[in-house]
């Protein structure tokens, strides 16, 4: 699903990535892991297709509207509710009986008496939860999670950490995270950035 | 038809947007009609309507600038591009929305605008606002893809009006001949020809823009 062969990252002079291969297959789960200033962050935009390495090749077999991708930011408007913020992706990437999909999901996430108030309402928590409803609404093939438990508490880390076992087998990831006890089981593929 | 309905999608959300924050109209508003009222004070009494047409440019072209330095504040604001390129399937439609939403502020405020300015310079005539009409088309175009361009760029302050400003010139051009000039037609030929051009070099690049 992601093929990547000896790929470096500049931005300007700074050399972020050098020199990383990696295979992940379909149904694999790469977990990347490394100190700050590694490259983490930047290694997941190239897997989402939002970046594209300086040298090297990566190969994903996977269109662009088939990832999901939380990033460090949520993604979602702070001026939209959790509803209108997911009913717009759910049109943009065209899912089929969207608004069941949404009430599923902001429900197994525990934000369905939260779905009519603003993000900007929301704590760091709510809007990382709601980040992952917006990166599961589709459905997507690959994916593409940096720091996935990032503000969530016990709770909520639990919850996801649930629900990345139930989609084990459903989808391809690619996971950054600085606590890499909560998802090792998981994962087929450990890569180290140093 | 999935493209029109993604288009239609973005840009009733920055219309809402909009409506929630207030950040963008009431600003254009201020602003277009202050500049009204100081041209009425520093305008010499029998200034003649050429003048006059020329300040209505001017106010126009800065007014655009306002709403098209704040197109994309939340996209920037909240890193949002990478989640809409994700999940459009055409990141033009990114633009068409964007360049949308921006036809509807600029249009609201001229709804408020000419009226004032008629009220201060004299009656707006039918090829004036037709000229105005066709010259928003083009820098509602050339302005979002510029405004996107902008986004990446840390002296965007900067950039859009360096760049905005001299590309409209054609359409100040092709404004004032259309309001004051014998025979417009050539003049509004000109500005939609423009708006056929610039429109399309938009659609066709905003991908760029907005990806590795």
């Amino acid at each position: 699903m992601v093929h990547a062969r000896s790929i470096e990252k500049r931005y300007a002079e700074r050399r972020v990535l050098r020199g990383v291969s990696f295979d992940v297959p379909e149904h694999g789960f790469l977990l990347v892991t490394g100190p700050n200033g590694s490259g983490k962050s930047t290694l997941l935009r190239l897997c989402a297709g939002l970046a594209v390495p300086t040298r090297g090749s990566l190969a994903l077999d996977v269109e662009r509207a088939q990832i999901g991708f939380v990033a460090h930011d949520p993604l979602v408007y702070r001026e939209l509710t959790a509803l209108e913020n997911l009913d717009l992706y759910g049109r943009l990437y065209r899912v089929p009986e969207r608004r069941e999909r949404i009430g599923m999901l902001l429900e197994r996430f525990d934000l369905w008496e939260a779905r009519h108030l603003r993000a900007d309402a929301y704590s760091r928590g709510m809007l990382q939860r709601l980040a992952l409803c917006r990166a599961l609404l589709h459905e997507p093939r690959l994916l593409v999670l940096d720091e996935p438990h990032s503000g969530l508490d016990e709770e909520g880390a639990g919850l996801l950490d649930r629900q990345l076992a139930e989609l084990r087998g459903a989808a391809t990831f690619v996971v950054s995270t600085h606590d890499p006890a909560r998802v090792l089981p998981l994962a087929t593929t450990h890569l180290a950035l140093a | 038809m999935n493209y029109v309905a993604d288009v239609g999608a973005l840009a009733r959300k920055d219309v809402l947007l909009e409506l929630r924050s207030r950040d963008t109209l009431p600003a254009m508003l201020l602003f277009v009609l202050s500049s009204f009222v100081v041209f009425h004070f520093v305008l010499p009494s029998g200034t003649d309507r050429l003048a006059a047409q020329g300040l209505l440019w001017v106010a126009i072209v800065f007014t655009a600038l306002l709403a098209l330095a704040r197109a994309f504040a939340a996209e920037r604001e909240q890193a949002l591009l990478d989640g809409l390129v994700l999940a459009t399937r055409d990141p033009s439609a990114i633009w068409l929305g964007k360049a949308l939403s921006v036809l509807v502020f600029l249009g609201l405020a001229e709804v408020v605008a000419l009226p004032v300015f008629a009220v201060f310079f004299g009656r707006v005539e039918g090829r004036t606002i037709a000229a105005v009409a066709l010259a928003d088309l083009g820098i509602a175009a050339v302005g979002t893809l510029l405004a996107g361009m902008a986004v990446a760029s840390r002296a965007r302050e900067l950039l859009l009006p360096l760049l905005f400003l001299p590309l409209v010139i054609p359409l100040v051009i092709g404004g004032v001949g259309a309001s004051v000039a014998g025979h417009p037609a050539s003049y509004l030929g000109l500005l939609a020809l423009y708006d056929a051009i610039f429109g399309l070099v938009a659609w066709a690049s905003f991908a760029y823009v907005v990806t590795e």
